[in-house]
């Protein structure tokens, strides 16, 4: 085993003693104090510096913490053992037989797996270690990967989003028949939208797809998504960004997202991605692995030629939620700060308090665009009912329909990277690119909410 | 047959885990209630499988790849009042709850055991589907120790806490369902080293450490909230671990079989070796299609088998005549064994074999067809049937093949599980060590002076310091009250006593726990039927002089009858209502006036007889006593009237 301290998490005097008896993480060592013995291999300790605490990992498994002071005798046993991490058996792929299938690993939980003896997490995403978790894949498609980034979904920037796109870009040019991107959920719809302003005209589908289980716990989520984004990146008849994850929490179906009205709404579930203001593309039964179209409304797959990538964003866009007694300042520091674009998430039908008026206006004046959303996420943008819209309008601020205010904070970054001309970034904004707008809501899309019965 | 074996011979040793049920207000990583749920129909349903997932070194778990090729579904009921996200494996687990440590600690303490500094949750592979996510989350508390019994002592392994498994509720079509309820709910499980010698021992442990843990009062009761599993094995044997053992009296029975199972391996071992058996012999047997010898049969059982389309597969045994016969457990042949193997690896119903035949309408004739279609000899051979669809068949058959090859080595590793009467049946292979990885989600808790202290404050009192309390604070005779100690009713009596002795003395609420119960179920009364709360009822009745103390044996005897009846209607049906005074003059005057003959010669002597005709009509429904006095009354008043 190789870590980057040998004696991680240990400290002080502990870490002394267990140095001076050349005891490193993965070692067999038996501790005695006042009569009692424990035998077992060191462990590492976890995020708790500064305890003088060791883990010992006794022969049952079993780890336990023992206190170490003056009287306690630590001897070493046997120096920590080099593991040989077994590799994946080479798997044998219908080359040529099935469709071409790209997975892009970025990080997150569904890239990774714990390891068992200290239950730290590691990346895994080789093609062998995927077709050895989910063998299915075997019969769908013809499974390729690369991992180009090892990140925690909350530490993507836009220049992630760049670098992402770009080697998407590639990928789909040697004609692969959809591109999967393994990807941490927190931010993952993100990721989508950005995916899904900067490739237009997709001639592949495009399918983000997290786990919120590890798979290396054997009721992880991550082998049925991962199934059914295959299924859709081998199948689907749309050239769209998409998000594959649980529709429900039993292991029943695949919800295919529209990734630009697509929302983490659970800390933890399963299910947490649902579509806003929209409903999912399609769905892939995990027990018929078939799937099934739930809309004709659909960008369907273009030719390769007309495939556009224009992958960049502008950095200084901010994001901003509007809350009773919101301080104009925070919005003055931003237009100070020479922010090109603030994406207001304004209460009910897009409002914000009056005494914040004049710095909105001073930002549009100097130029910099003003989108507004609603944090009550369901529902349109509408700033004709109440005066407060109206003079929000007067000034120049851009209602953002029914966009959610993620997705309008990435299509402005996207779109200010395009072209600074105000008059244009108005136009953009208010045009629908890839059915980030749904100009019309059906009664059903407003979830029913459980009342107790 | 227990009394005849010398087990100091066989070199007997049983280590026993003992798992019992937490009574905390909240689970061990939630807080949801522990209590169960019956009514299901309000819940939500969710559907899951596990995976079977390899451990760093590349490794799959035995006992982990069983269950996944048995490729099974999961339906979770998830009553709202009993679970929410965390038991359904869709919110990380909260911190361990604190009271279930203090509990554990404190046991441990009693235990003499060593608690550790810093306690680690675990995950231990478990993808039956019985944990939502595939594992159980389990932690040390403490090591070392021991429990002296009066046939020695036994030592202490470790002492663990860990979640309840969810409880099944049914299994069909490929599909196990269970309910959330129970899964969470805090054990504690003390594991003994393998000291224990002999099935009287192993009974003297689990009672005595049952005891100690009822002493805190912190414990679950009732059936279910206490299992045993037991780890057996004998010289020239195998350490084989035995499940789900939920009563006490069964313990030692369980190692008797168990004993007894071991030795008649070994000695099918030993007429295999002497009939030259070789596995390769076994192996390259062949599974044979012999549905058409069954063409225009008899046998109502494979007619009904073959409509339903399915067919009849053989496998022939070499030189196995007579083996399968053989009884390894009372009721139970190596037969037996087989269909097991077959069950659980196959899913198929059971099998048939040649030992057992001519039977279930299959003739002499079909026997000797099916010989000659395998090309088997009647005479040495014995073979396997399964009625099932080709890929079951196979499945069942291999695993019959398997165990057959095993026989030639004597007793196979398993994991047994415990039928209602002492024998076992195979459940599943042994999981391997290396199933155990740490739970991330919780962090390490540092055992503080705090809960070390208040643990001191709940350790349970030694059994002979409780029973002085019981003597002098409920006026206990010492015999009930060790009868009481050992029973498991320790706290409900404690909680009883202390509500109701104003209105019922607590020698009658002992004796109802204690020699009621007990002469109930000699008498044949299924009293398992009874619950806390039907016990409680007729003592409140009592208590509230409903009814009379004499009416407690009836009216439990009939709750236990009819389940789900209530207090109420076991008084009526049973006429217990109590009666007034005027009703009980009045009938006693009846029954003088309709013996006035007898009463006039005997005089006063004629109180036995009348006692008697009053008693046979008013028992259970008035205090003997007040009618004794009555019918003194009433038998002077018509003597002196006459």
């Amino acid at each position: 085993m190789s870590y980057e301290d040998s004696l991680k998490g240990y400290s002080g005097k502990l870490r002394e003693i267990l140095e001076s008896i050349g005891a490193s993480i993965g070692a067999r060592i038996r501790v005695k104090r006042n009569g009692e013995i424990y035998e077992g291999i060191l462990m590492p300790r976890h995020g708790f510096a500064g305890k003088q605490i060791l883990v010992l990992k006794l022969d049952n498994g079993y780890n336990v913490g023992i206190r170490v002071d003056e009287k306690v005798k630590i001897d070493l046993i046997a120096k920590a053992r080099e593991i040989k991490f077994e590799t994946a058996p080479l798997a044998k792929q219908r080359i040529g037989e099935l469709p071409r299938v790209f997975i892009l690993g970025t990080g997150g939980t569904i890239a990774s797996r714990v390891e068992y003896e200290t239950g730290a997490v590691k990346p895994a995403m080789s093609v062998n270690e995927i077709l050895d978790i989910v063998p299915e894949l075997l019969d769908i498609a013809v499974i390729e990967s690369e991992t180009i980034l090892n990140i925690f979904s909350e530490d993507m920037t836009p220049k992630h989003w760049e670098i992402i796109a770009e080697e998407v870009a590639k990928i789909i040019e040697s004609g692969v028949s959809g591109v999967i991107i393994a990807h941490g959920t927190d931010t993952m719809a993100y990721t989508a939208a950005a995916l899904a302003f900067a490739i237009q005209n997709l001639p592949a589908p495009i399918i983000l797809v997290g786990a919120q289980r590890s798979s290396d716990r054997p009721s992880t989520d991550a082998a049925y998504n991962l199934k059914g984004a295959v299924i859709t990146a081998a199948k689907a008849p749309f050239g769209e960004v998409v998000i594959a994850m649980h529709g429900i929490s039993s292991d029943e179906y695949i919800a295919i997202h529209r990734g630009v009205k697509t929302r983490k709404m659970h800390t933890s579930r399963r299910d947490t991605f649902q579509s806003i203001n929209d409903i999912p593309i399609a769905k892939v039964d995990l027990r018929t692995n078939q799937l099934k179209l739930l809309t004709n409304r659909y960008l369907p797959r273009r030719k390769l030629e007309e495939m556009k990538v224009r992958p960049r964003f502008e950095p200084k866009v901010a994001l901003v939620k509007v809350y009773p007694g919101i301080d104009p300042e925070i919005i003055e520091f931003l237009v100070d700060k020479k922010y090109k674009g603030i994406v207001l998430e304004g209460t009910g039908l897009g409002h914000i308090r009056a005494e914040a008026l004049p710095v909105i206006k001073r930002a549009i004046e100097e130029e910099i665009i003003v989108v507004m959303t609603s944090q009550c996420l369901f529902g349109r943008i509408n700033m004709n009912v109440y005066t407060r819209g109206r003079d929000l309008l007067a000034l120049g601020v851009i209602p953002g329909e029914d966009m959610l205010p993620e997705t309008a904070f990435v299509k402005l970054s996207w779109v200010l990277a395009q072209t600074q001309d105000p008059s244009e970034v108005r136009k953009l904004m208010m045009t629908n690119m890839v059915y980030e707008i749904n100009p019309v809501h059906r009664y059903e899309l407003f979830p029913r909410w459980y009342h107790g019965e | 047959m227990g009394n005849k074996i010398d087990y100091s011979k066989l070199d007997l040793k049983v280590g026993l885990e003992i798992h019992q049920q937490l009574d905390t207000k909240s689970k061990l990583f939630c807080n949801c209630p522990t209590k169960l749920i019956s009514d299901e129909t309000k819940a939500a349903r969710v559907i899951r499988a596990l995976r079977a997932t390899k451990s760093e070194l590349g490794e799959v778990d035995e006992a982990a790849l069983f269950e996944y090729k048995r490729g099974r579904l999961f339906e979770y009921i998830v009553p709202g009042d009993a679970s929410c996200l965390v038991e359904l494996d869709e919110e990380p687990p909260h911190p361990l709850n604190r009271e279930a440590l203090t509990i554990a600690i404190a046991i441990a303490k009693a235990l003499n055991s060593r608690i550790v500094d810093e306690v680690h949750v675990m995950r231990k592979i478990v993808i039956d589907g019985s944990n939502t996510t595939g594992f159980q989350r389990t932690a040390i508390i403490a090591l070392g120790g021991y429990i002296d019994v009066p046939s020695g002592r036994v030592g202490i392994q470790t002492i663990a806490l860990e979640e309840d498994a969810a409880r099944k509720v049914k299994e069909e079509k490929g599909i196990v369902t269970y309910n959330l309820d129970r899964l969470g709910i805090p054990l504690i499980e003390i594991s003994t080293a393998p000291d224990i010698k002999s099935p009287e021992q192993a009974r003297q442990v689990a009672e005595t450490i049952g005891l100690l843990m009822r002493l805190t009062g912190k414990v679950k009761r009732g059936i279910g909230t206490i299992r045993q599993d037991l780890n057996i094995s004998i010289k020239g044997g195998t350490k084989i671990e035995i499940k789900g053992v939920q009563r006490l009296e069964l313990v030692s029975k369980i190692v008797e079989y168990e004993v007894m199972r071991q030795l008649r391996l070994l000695e099918i071992r030993e007429e295999l070796k002497k009939r030259q058996v070789h596995e390769d012999d076994i192996k390259k047997s062949l599974i044979v299609d012999v549905s058409e010898v069954f063409v225009n049969t008899k046998s109502k059982l494979i007619r009904r088998a073959l409509k339903k389309g399915a067919k009849v597969f053989a496998l022939k045994l070499p030189k196995f005549k007579g083996i399968l016969g053989m009884e390894v457990q009372p009721g139970r042949r190596f037969g037996t064994e087989l269909a097991d193997y077959a069950k659980q690896w196959g899913g198929v119903g059971g099998i048939i074999h040649s030992d057992e035949l001519p039977n279930y309408g299959i003739t002499e004739e079909e026997m000797l067809k099916i010989f000659e279609k395998i090309n088997g000899d009647i005479s040495r051979d014995a073979f396997v049937l399964v009625l099932a669809d080709a890929k079951k068949a196979l499945r069942a058959l291999e695993a019959v093949r398997n165990r057959c090859t095993q026989a030639l080595y004597g007793v196979p590793k398993e994991t047994r599980a415990a039928n209602p009467d002492g024998t076992t049946h195979y459940m599943r292979p042994q999981p391997g060590a290396a199933r155990m990885y740490p739970e991330t989600d919780i962090p390490p808790i540092e055992i503080t002076n705090d809960i070390l202290e208040e643990a001191e404050k709940i350790k349970p009192p030694s059994p002979e310091e409780k029973i002085s309390e019981l003597i002098n604070k409920y006026s206990l005779n010492r015999e009930l009250a060790e009868q009481l100690l050992y029973s498991p009713y320790i706290s409900l009596f404690e909680e009883l006593a202390a509500r109701l002795r104003n209105k019922i003395s607590p020698t009658i609420i002992a004796s109802t726990l204690t020699s009621t119960l007990k002469s109930l179920k000699s008498e044949g009364v299924d009293i398992d039927k009874l619950d806390e709360k039907a016990i409680v009822e007729v003592l409140e009745a009592v208590a509230h002089g409903e009814v009379a103390k004499e009416a407690i044996p009836d009216l439990l005897k009939y709750l236990a009858e009819h389940e789900g009846a209530s207090i109420t209607e076991g008084i009526k049906a049973l006429g217990l209502k109590r009666i007034t005074m005027e009703e009980l003059v009045k009938i006693i005057e009846n029954i003088i006036n309709e013996n006035a003959d007898v009463v006039k010669t005997r005089g006063e002597r004629a109180f036995g007889l009348i006692m008697g005709k009053a008693m046979s009509k008013l028992r259970g429904r008035i205090d003997g006593r007040i009618v004794a006095e009555v019918v003194r009354k009433k038998l002077k008043e018509f003597l002196t009237s006459t």
